[in-house]
């Protein structure tokens, strides 16, 4: 049984200009331990579908379908109370800016303090307080910081805290929303290094969510693609830098620059991603596609399996075998 | 109370038609600079010449003419063109600006741009206001309005970091164009070295204020030098699962520009430190041609 | 242009506005009902010369009657019909008011777009001298103002005007003072643009929405504080029909008993500010929170 299964997962925004369906038919599964990445851009859904596995999905949104399983538990199914064991306890969230995440009257320790008695009302003050200097060391922030306000800390460092306090009380599994979008490179090499080792001395699995691709290459196990609400590809890291299926991944590939490699020829997919409240009819990337045929304006393609626990959304390609057409 | 020297003692110049690229992670003094030589700051000491002539206290009229010929791209798509004016106003607003061009002559040239910036068909986009239009569509419109002027310079401030990645080439791709058909020379800011890889000639490594290397691309990309350099050059993700490289470990981070640290002002951080980092601020120097260094090591 | 095309030509663009201002929730129906209100209460003003009973300003009936069907509303004190009085009574409010918005808006917006664009010295004595009329009550120094000014449409709409040049002021330099430092300004500077062309057509522009909103509850105060100065005598001594007279002379006759000479035009005030503030207040929801995503 997998830490994580989510089937068919959708999940509208009704407006007064109409509904958006920001994350449409969305499945995958991960293990203990496993590392997914999100990649997609604004408009994809990437942070919604994040958002939905702990149910913090911000109003109007609503989840009209789908299953999200952690564990043996029906994520979907429990009542709101319910979802107070989840959230933090076994599912943790790293929101994007760490800069109004943190309460900025409340110190360092008695952010970690609250959250471990919240949940484990057991333990005392003395014991929160020393798990708290504990996870500071591992954080690489000097234990004696922990009476310090987080306006004292700069943003790298706040992140880090933010991604302590996600993983004080040892969660299954991690979520991690553009945990280094506001950061500097070397900053952020750091904290993606952090969630690595913290990864290995806790073991749990993590989500990573980010419109940069190259971290996404970089540290993650599995990979999924989102465009405009769909999950268009999902693949092993690995197997989709090898063999990228869906145009828009290449697409994707072919526009990023690589420090490491001299001369490169970028390209750049043409047109932009598309309005949410009026997306493409049929495959909504087509538009924009290289390989874009009649079909592809009127039918929605399925997800298909091409093998090598390898999925493509798009009519090029048939189950298991060889491109058609 | 003390000044905080945001850009200290900072030397650089830029050959015509090239990209010249200050690079460097926030707070470096990249952004400052830039908007230094086009003169929306004013410098508290040293020139800025242009084309040979020191600009940097001109005033009034003669800093309008030069207006003209330099002109800023911002970083933010979604702030840098006025909500309450319509596309082909915006656009337009410089040949008003400088009586170059009015009524129909105007309008010709403002279509002509928009089509060049790849706002097609240009007659559909003169009439919208920005918030109609997506984060890319809007750069492009920034682009447009900054060369219809037809100037010779163009200082671009992270052009391209708040626009999806999909999109980034498509702009970098125009400024690239436009150099070679209007005979521009850019000043590219960025924080981004991988992009900065793929687009300049030259590259200078900002720290705390100071330029702290500079060089040819190749030379700099090559053989990075300064020990920031390298640090920042292996922390750069790449888009590649079976490359693990290996970081170079910087301690702490960067120190506020109230704080700076005494002599070198990296020597808190860096891994070859010796003692006279501390005490003595290194000079700029030419190791090898074309590729300058401020740093104890060399 | 016959009936049906007029009404379509009208309408036609207005369907579709309203509609979507309605879809807005809460804050765009109270846009329509209040410019509703509003409107209904300035056409009865209008056309209300022609469409009264009996004439407003001749004592028609016997003094202090009730409410009655040849008197739908009573008669006052000097035996003029009160109804005719209420449809034509608006008149004065109505013009007072407009004409001290217009002053307010003609003197406080550019006084508060040029001292904070300049800023410096220029703009600290400036504000200190605005806050100084703003903290005082807005009664206290319509009051005074009409005192030095004497009686007449014009006087009070400039001793309203006084009150109110504040609230504009205030509101244009907070907004420039945020919309200065925003990007397409630095944008517009680096192309060479002057001052002048900057205050104009790049931050006046984006200033416009906040100052609609100051002038609808402007509106609406300058209803109130008009009807106040005439209820304290320093309002018009022309005798035209008038709810703010009417109100004042009706206080006296609630101790006899005739409490349809007051509550009338008491009504018509408090519905008029109403109008007013309701646009205001809507106006205030819709176009404040702009982040739409």
């Amino acid at each position: 049984m997998s830490l994580l299964e989510v089937n068919s997962l959708t999940v509208d925004y009704p407006t007064s200009r109409g509904t958006v369906h920001a994350v449409e038919d969305v499945s995958f599964s991960l293990e203990k331990g496993e590392t997914l990445g999100l990649a997609g851009e604004s408009g994809s859904g990437k942070s919604t579908l994040g958002l939905s596995i702990i149910r913090l999905v911000p109003y109007p949104g609503v989840i009209v379908k789908g299953r999200i399983k952690i564990g043996e538990t029906d994520i979907l199914k429990l009542p709101e109370h319910g979802m107070l064991s989840i959230r933090g306890r076994r599912i943790a969230y790293v929101f994007q800016d760490p800069m109004t995440s943190l309460n900025p009257v409340k110190r360092i320790g008695a952010h970690f303090v609250e959250l471990i008695r919240t949940h484990e009302p057991n333990t005392s003050r003395e014991e929160a307080f020393q798990r708290a200097k504990d996870m500071l060391k591992n954080l690489g922030i000097l234990p004696e910081r922990i009476n310090d306000y987080p306006h004292q800390f700069s943003g790298g460092m706040r992140q880090r805290i933010m991604i302590g306090l996600a993983i004080a009380l040892n969660p299954d599994l991690v979520v991690a929303d553009e945990p280094t979008t506001a950061l500097d490179v070397i900053v952020q090499a750091k904290i993606l290094d952090l969630l690595e080792s913290l990864r290995e001395i806790y073991g749990m699995a993590l989500i990573l969510i980010s419109h940069d691709l190259s971290i996404i290459l970089e540290r993650c196990n599995k990979i999924i693609v989102m465009y405009a609400g769909h999950m268009v590809e999902y693949a092993n890291s690995t197997e989709l830098h090898k063999s990228p299926k869906h145009p828009y991944t290449q697409g994707l590939l072919q526009s990023i620059p690589n420090i490491e490699l001299a001369d490169q020829k970028l390209s750049a997919i043409p047109g932009s991603p598309p309005n949410m409240l009026d997306p493409p009819k049929g495959c909504r990337f087509w538009p924009r596609c290289p390989y874009a045929k009649k079909k592809c304006s009127s039918k929605e393609p399925p997800l298909i399996d091409v093998g090598n626990n390898h999925f493509v959304r798009c009519f090029l390609y048939s189950e298991k075998g060889a491109n058609s057409e | 109370m003390s000044n905080v020297k945001a850009v200290d003692d900072v030397t650089f110049s830029v050959n015509k038609g090239e990209i010249f690229t200050l690079a460097g992670e926030s707070g470096c003094g990249k952004t400052t600079t830039g908007r230094l030589i086009v003169r929306l700051l004013k410098p508290t000491s040293g020139t800025v010449y242009f084309n040979g002539e020191d600009i940097t206290k001109l005033e009034g009229e003669k800093l309008r003419l030069l207006r003209r010929k330099m002109q800023i791209i911002f970083q933010d798509p979604y702030a840098s063109l006025n909500p309450r004016m319509r596309l082909g106003d915006a656009v337009g607003h410089p040949l008003e600006i400088h009586g170059l061009a009015t009524g129909e002559e105007k309008q010709k040239l403002v279509l002509d741009v928009l089509d060049k910036v790849g706002l097609s068909p240009p007659e559909q986009f003169i009439d919208l206001f920005p918030h109609q239009l997506s984060g890319g569509q809007r750069q492009r419109a920034a682009l447009a309005r900054s060369i219809i002027l037809k100037p010779e310079f163009i200082v671009a401030d992270e052009p391209v970091s708040m626009i999806d990645v999909s999109l980034r080439t498509t702009i970098i791709d125009l400024m690239l164009g436009f150099r070679k058909e209007l005979g521009l020379t850019y000043l590219f800011i960025t924080h981004d070295l991988a992009v900065a890889k793929y687009i300049s000639d030259r590259i200078a490594i900002m720290y705390l204020g100071k330029i702290i290397e500079m060089g040819s691309k190749e030379r700099l990309f090559l053989n990075p030098m300064h020990p920031y350099t390298q640090a920042l050059l292996s922390a750069i993700p790449v888009p590649d699962p079976k490359r693990r490289r290996k970081m170079i470990e910087l301690k702490g981070e960067v120190p506020s520009a109230i704080n700076i640290p005494s002599g070198c002002r990296f020597h808190p951080r860096c891994p070859y430190k010796k003692d006279e980092c501390a005490e003595k601020e290194p000079r700029l120097i030419e190791v090898e041609k074309d590729h300058y260094v401020e740093c104890s090591l060399y | 242009m016959s009936k049906a095309e007029t009404k379509r030509r009208i309408l036609g663009p207005l369907i579709p506005r309203l509609t979507s201002l309605a879809k807005k929730g809460p804050s765009g129906w109270m846009v329509i009902i209040g410019t509703i209100i509003v409107l209904a209460l300035v056409i009865m003003t209008a056309i209300g010369p022609w469409v009264t009973p009996h004439d407003p300003t001749k004592y028609h009936g016997p003094i202090r009657t009730p409410p009655s069907l040849q008197f739908p509303m009573g008669t006052n004190h000097l035996g003029q019909d009160m109804l005719s009085r209420i449809l034509c009574g608006g008149s004065l409010m109505l013009q007072v008011s407009a004409l001290s918005v217009l002053v307010c808006f003609l003197i406080g917006v550019p006084i508060g777009l040029f001292s904070s664009y300049i800023g410096g010295i220029f703009d600290r004595t400036m504000s200190l001298v605005i806050d100084a009329i703003y903290a005082f009550p807005g009664l206290v120094i319509a009051i005074a103002v009409a005192a030095m000014l004497g009686t007449g449409v014009v006087n009070m709409a400039l001793s309203i005007a006084v009150v109110y040049i504040p609230s504009y002021f205030r509101i244009v330099r907070s907004q420039v003072l945020s919309i200065k430092e925003l990007t397409y300004i630095e944008a517009a500077r680096a192309a060479g643009a002057k001052w002048h062309t900057i205050l104009l057509r790049y931050i006046f522009p984006n200033v416009i929405p906040s100052i609609v909103v100051v002038a609808s509850i402007n509106f609406a105060d300058a209803v109130l504080t008009a009807a106040g100065l005439t209820f304290i005598g320093l309002g018009v001594t022309i005798d035209i029909p008038d709810w703010g007279w009417d109100l004042t002379s009706g206080r006296a006759l609630i101790a006899s008993g005739a409490w349809w000479v007051i509550t009338f035009p008491g009504l018509m005030i408090i519905l008029l500010a109403l109008g007013f503030t309701l646009i205001g207040d809507g106006l205030s929801e819709l176009l404040n929170p702009k982040l739409q995503r």
